[in-house]
């Protein structure tokens, strides 16, 4: 157990708004809790580069391409950031990347649905993009330094990704019929797996009033997928763009959309492994761990071999 | 219209197309993420390049053609890419050596084009130079890694070198264009890089421990000319699906 005196002294900082760092005292459960989230981040960062590298060989345009390629990048940068961030925890990258490639770590659900159309790249962005900023805005005032740090340097790049999304999205809603078409199609496709990225319900949720408390989560499940679904609404309407859930209505008196109700049972389902996806999404981050194994073991033969020579000379 | 100056900005634009999307296809394939990234660079890099190029090479014909219509409506036949840039990605040896290869091709032939008598194409020259400077520094660093690495990392990088180095004549083959222009400033022979390439590749080689490889048959055939390696077609398809698929549609 922990020492119910620095249990205390820890929750006075959490309040005070004192950030922690690597090196302070911190509760198990707490760095427990921490690292389970940082790398579940990561593996998102990592996983959700392969819907988008799914059209990046197909992007219709150089102009297109470079754009996706870029973006495709920066989640690249996220996820090591965020590996990073879980290293000061004391989990090195190999150790988490171990249990997401043996399905002991968990990665957003949304991953694991198929980017079939070229509009998925804008809808990627423009909502799922979208929904993560709203979440990650809310973590740069999470309680770890190192995590808070990592949302405020890959907030800048995901507000680039939404608005380039959007962009795609506005391109098609304007073009030929078969292009509104495709649009319209991935909006209702990517919908509800976007609004299913907050998780569930409060009170349904197992971690959150523990994360609150710790300040690990700033503002609950509910509450960010309002904040979304209410940024959101306006953007598709203007385009002419219909969103699929015939519940959708602004409501005067709270000032908020009211929204219909979300299938948890399709939720639980993705999230247990049963999602288009998950198997092949696995598989592909496997194959290429696996390919880059003797890459990896030749670098560190030769930095061992260097490291040698300069301590002999 | 000039023909031999437009010919000549698809033969540099083209190899660049191509190698990016080579590139592009690796992308979540990396050994490691912080490779992932670096090669990413790499690729955006020689996309840059080759809008550049083409858009050049539309600007001289001059009929209301733009950079996309040259990357996704042209048939195989009118590519000039060379035939290295279309190697498909066998495995991270091929891919380094690949790019090794061009890189340090690229290295002396974007130097020489920054002395160019056409301005834009001594503008582009002089910007990407400083990309393929850093571009070779990486490729050389992981031959010699690889090189010296471990057995089997050496066996694999020394096979992707031999099996990859019929393919290096076409990089001193001139083509028509590159000979006339040369006549004028405009551009550099290929046939003079050869000699420059041959000492930076060997000195990289042997001092990864590998070898350079001897009595090869060479190529017959040149991208070029506009023939290419069965692989380009398959690319092309691929790339230049949606604009085939959706012809009036806008992107
Ligand atoms: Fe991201
Ligand atoms: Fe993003």
């Amino acid at each position: 157990m922990d020492d119910p005196k620095k249990l205390a002294e820890f929750q006075e900082k959490i309040d005070a708004d004192i950030k922690i760092e690597p090196r302070d005292w911190m509760p198990e459960k707490y760095r427990q809790n921490l690292i389970r989230q940082i790398s579940q981040h990561a593996h998102s960062e990592i996983i959700g580069m392969q819907p988008e590298k799914n059209w990046l060989t197909r992007a219709p345009s150089i102009r297109a391409k470079k754009i996706l390629m870029a973006k495709i990048q920066d989640e690249a940068g996220h996820g090591l950031y965020l590996y990073c961030a879980a290293e000061t925890l004391g989990v090195s990258r190999e150790q988490v990347l171990n249990l997401l490639h043996e399905g002991k770590a968990k990665y957003s659900s949304v991953f694991n649905y198929p980017a079939i159309t070229w509009a998925d790249m804008g809808a990627i962005g423009w909502l799922v993009d979208g929904a993560a900023i709203v979440n990650q805005v809310s973590l740069q005032g999470t309680s770890y330094g190192p995590y808070s740090r990592a949302m405020v340097k890959i907030c800048m790049e995901e507000s680039f990704h939404q608005r380039q999304g959007y962009e795609v999205v506005v391109s098609l809603a304007k073009g030929t019929p078969e292009q509104k078409q495709m649009a319209q199609d991935a909006l209702n496709r990517w919908w509800w797996p976007s609004v299913m990225m907050f998780g569930p319900h409060d009170a349904e949720s197992a971690h959150s009033n523990q994360s609150l408390k710790w300040k690990i989560k700033r503002e609950s499940n509910d509450e960010l997928r309002q904040r979304f679904i209410d940024k959101t609404i306006h953007q598709g309407e203007i385009l002419g763009l219909t969103f699929p859930d015939p519940d959708l209505k602004w409501n005067e008196s709270t000032g908020h959309y009211d929204y219909g109700k979300i299938d948890w049972d399709e939720f639980w389902n993705v999230v247990k492994g049963n999602g288009p996806g998950n198997k092949q999404r696995l598989n592909h981050n496997i194959a290429a761990h696996e390919d880059g194994q003797w890459v990896r073991e030749a670098a560190i033969a030769y930095a061992d071999k260097i490291n040698s020579k300069t301590k002999t000379a | 219209m000039n023909h031999n100056l437009f010919n000549y900005c698809l033969q540099l634009g083209d190899t660049s197309l191509i190698l990016s999307h080579r590139i592009a296809e690796y992308c979540s394939k990396a050994p490691h993420l912080e490779e992932d990234l670096a090669i990413t660079n790499v690729g955006l890099d020689l996309l840059g390049q080759a809008e550049s190029f083409l858009k050049y090479a539309a600007e001289i014909k001059n009929d209301g053609t733009n950079e996309d219509d040259l990357a996704y409506r042209r048939k195989e036949k009118d590519f000039k890419s060379i035939h290295l840039s279309e190697i498909p990605n066998f495995d991270f040896a091929f891919i380094i050596t690949r790019q090794f290869l061009i890189d340090a091709y690229n290295s002396l032939l974007f130097s020489k084009l920054s002395e160019s008598n056409d301005e834009t194409i001594s503008g582009i020259a002089k910007k990407s130079i400083k990309e393929i400077r850093y571009h070779l520094q990486r490729s050389k660093e992981w031959i010699i890694r690889l090189g010296q690495g471990t057995n089997e990392s050496n066996k694999r990088i020394q096979n992707a070198i031999d099996e990859l180095w019929m393919y290096t004549n076409e990089l001193f083959y001139d083509s028509e264009s590159e000979i006339e222009l040369s006549k004028e400033g405009t551009a550099t022979l290929s046939s003079a890089l050869e000699k420059e390439w041959r000492n930076i590749t060997s000195r990289t080689i042997l001092e990864a421990g590998l070898s350079v490889p001897e009595n090869i048959h060479y190529s017959l055939q040149y991208g070029k000319d506009g023939i290419h390696t069965e692989h380009l077609g398959y690319l092309l398809a691929e790339m230049q699906h949606l604009p085939l698929l959706y012809p009036d549609a806008k992107w």
